[in-house]
């Protein structure tokens, strides 16, 4: 028992330094030159010897992602507000929104650097307009998916649609919110990223850009590497305020 | 003068319904005195939570006219408490909070609510007592059993002090004995306060065992088919489950909703 609980909470690691190793006797055995396909060990050395310029990068790259991403959750509970109190909201806006999130963001970013220039606005609104829906959606869904008797029970009081909103409604969608911020936030700094290469001069997405041109593939691994801790450090920190926050809905999990 | 008046009253839920007559209830009219214990019984889909809606003032009727005490129905009255069959509390409040609950949003505890949140807890507190629930205040609803969440459910529509309760299949859920357990424990309740109860439920031995009076309802559209007085003698004891007279209204009750399956089927046909 004590040894499978052990085993689970180090799984991770060990999948990830078995994939590196993967990786490393791959790119070993095989002799891929390291134009094309870097090793871990080689990644590592170009990290180290940019250490630098990569963290100013990452921290540019990190708060123009928190930027946008604030933004989205600013709009994205305001909308999800909207749409989940309300079904002539819903029926109204869902359609154009789903249209909305088809666009290609990558199609978008043209289009901002058109009316913003280069610089952090269109990194701040790809991250933003990548990540608000996955939050407007949950929030909806939450509060739209009240059990008609408790609405009976509040109602029957003299509850104002507020009331129930505000009582019930919300910390009902709290666990849907918190799930959401966990895709949101993933999604942010892929919006971020794409801002960066087609139309940046400074972040993560950039020095890649710039790193693919030179042909400097470790330093470009290296840069895709910093993403995805970034990611998975943000990531983890919401899976921990959902824990701490929205416990009951997670009492499967609590219960052992 | 009776506390609940129903005369002539039809229901149908939308315009087009009404334009096609289809009703969910028909011609009902029944008369409630204060304090009066009355059950509504029928096979499913027979009308019968339309009848709550009805008397809760969540919808008004198409023909008719309902008054309670004394009063026409315009909106939804405060005077009354609810529960369903699902105990639907809040996982995020603890028990107690979730029988303040109503306290937050009714007047006129609504504007005194933070001010005199200690004595509206300490009421929370002693209702939760008196149906055995001391102890599980700060527990939250999911560490209840199914008994205990359906407790803390009446609860919650008692708090406000309502002059009626409306009971839509509470029991239902619950395994025999708990029902059993609980139905001692409404009995008592309505003992002590003398609110008026209107108790939907399918289950005939729960309704001539806690009812003053037993209606029965005829399948979609929903009518009033038979009305029967329970003359058991209270308090009643679950022994009385077993005797004979008990047996006998039951048998009689289950011999109305036979009758009413029957014409409703030929109806259908």
């Amino acid at each position: 028992m004590k040894i499978t609980r052990r085993m689970e909470r180090w799984s991770p690691l060990v999948v990830l330094a078995a994939a590196l190793l993967l990786w490393q006797l791959v790119v070993v055995a095989f002799s891929i030159p390291e134009f094309i396909f870097p090793s871990p060990w080689q990644i590592a050395q170009d990290f180290v010897a940019y250490k630098g310029p990569l963290l100013e990068a990452a921290w540019k790259t990190f708060w123009v992602t928190m930027l946008g991403f604030a933004l989205s959750i600013v709009v994205g509970v305001l909308l999800g507000f909207v749409i989940g109190s309300s079904r002539l909201a819903y029926t109204a806006l869902y359609p154009l929104m789903v249209a909305f999130n088809a666009v290609p963001k990558a199609a978008v970013v043209p289009i901002l650097v058109v009316w913003f220039g280069i610089g952090l606005g269109p990194g701040i609104l790809t991250a933003f307009l990548i990540s608000f829906f996955p939050i407007t959606v949950n929030i909806a869904t939450g509060l739209a998916t009240l059990e008609p008797e408790l609405e009976d029970v509040l109602r029957v009081l003299g509850a104002r649609r507020w009331d129930v909103l505000v009582k019930v409604g919300l910390p009902r969608s709290m666990p849907y919110f918190y799930g959401s911020l966990k895709i949101a936030i993933t999604l942010a700094f892929v919006g971020t990223v794409l801002a960066e290469m087609t139309a940046g001069d400074s972040g993560i997405g950039y020095l890649m850009q710039t790193a693919g041109s030179q042909q400097r593939m470790p330093l470009a691994f290296a840069g895709l590497v910093t993403i995805g801790a970034m990611a998975m450090a943000m990531y983890e920190l919401f899976s921990w305020v959902e824990k701490r926050t929205t416990g009951w809905a997670h009492r499967g999990s609590q219960a052992e | 003068m009776s506390f609940v008046d129903f005369q002539n009253v039809w229901l149908a839920y939308n315009d087009e319904l009404l334009a096609k007559g289809h009703f969910a209830v028909e011609d009902i009219s029944l008369q409630v005195d204060e304090g009066e214990f009355i059950a509504i019984v029928g096979p499913s889909g027979c009308g019968k939570s339309t009848f709550m809606k009805l008397t809760t003032g969540l919808r008004m009727p198409s023909r008719g006219r309902i008054t309670i005490g004394g009063q026409p129905v315009t909106g939804p009255l405060k005077i009354s408490g609810m529960a369903f069959q699902a105990p639907s509390l809040l996982p995020w409040r603890s028990t107690l909070d979730n029988v303040l609950l109503p306290l937050e949003i009714v007047e006129p505890y609504r504007s005194s609510f933070k001010r005199k949140r200690r004595e509206y807890e300490a009421r929370a507190r002693a209702l939760l007592q008196s149906v055995g629930l001391a102890g599980y205040e700060d527990k939250f609803p999911w560490q209840l059993s199914g008994g205990m969440q359906q407790r803390a459910s009446i609860c919650r529509a008692l708090i406000h002090e309502p002059k009626m309760l409306l009971l839509d299949e509470p029991f239902g859920a619950l395994d025999a004995f708990t029902r059993e357990e609980l139905w001692c424990t409404l009995r008592d309740l309505h003992a002590a306060q003398r609110f008026n109860v209107i108790l939907v439920t399918h289950d005939l031995r729960e309704s001539v065992f806690l009812a003053d009076t037993v209606y029965c309802m005829s399948r979609s559209p929903g009518r009033f088919v038979v009305r029967r007085d329970i003359e058991l003698p209270r308090p009643r004891d679950l022994d009385v489950t077993y005797t004979p007279a008990f047996t006998e209204i039951v048998h009689e009750l289950r011999g109305h909703i036979g009758a009413v399956r029957k014409s409703g089927a030929a109806i259908a046909q």
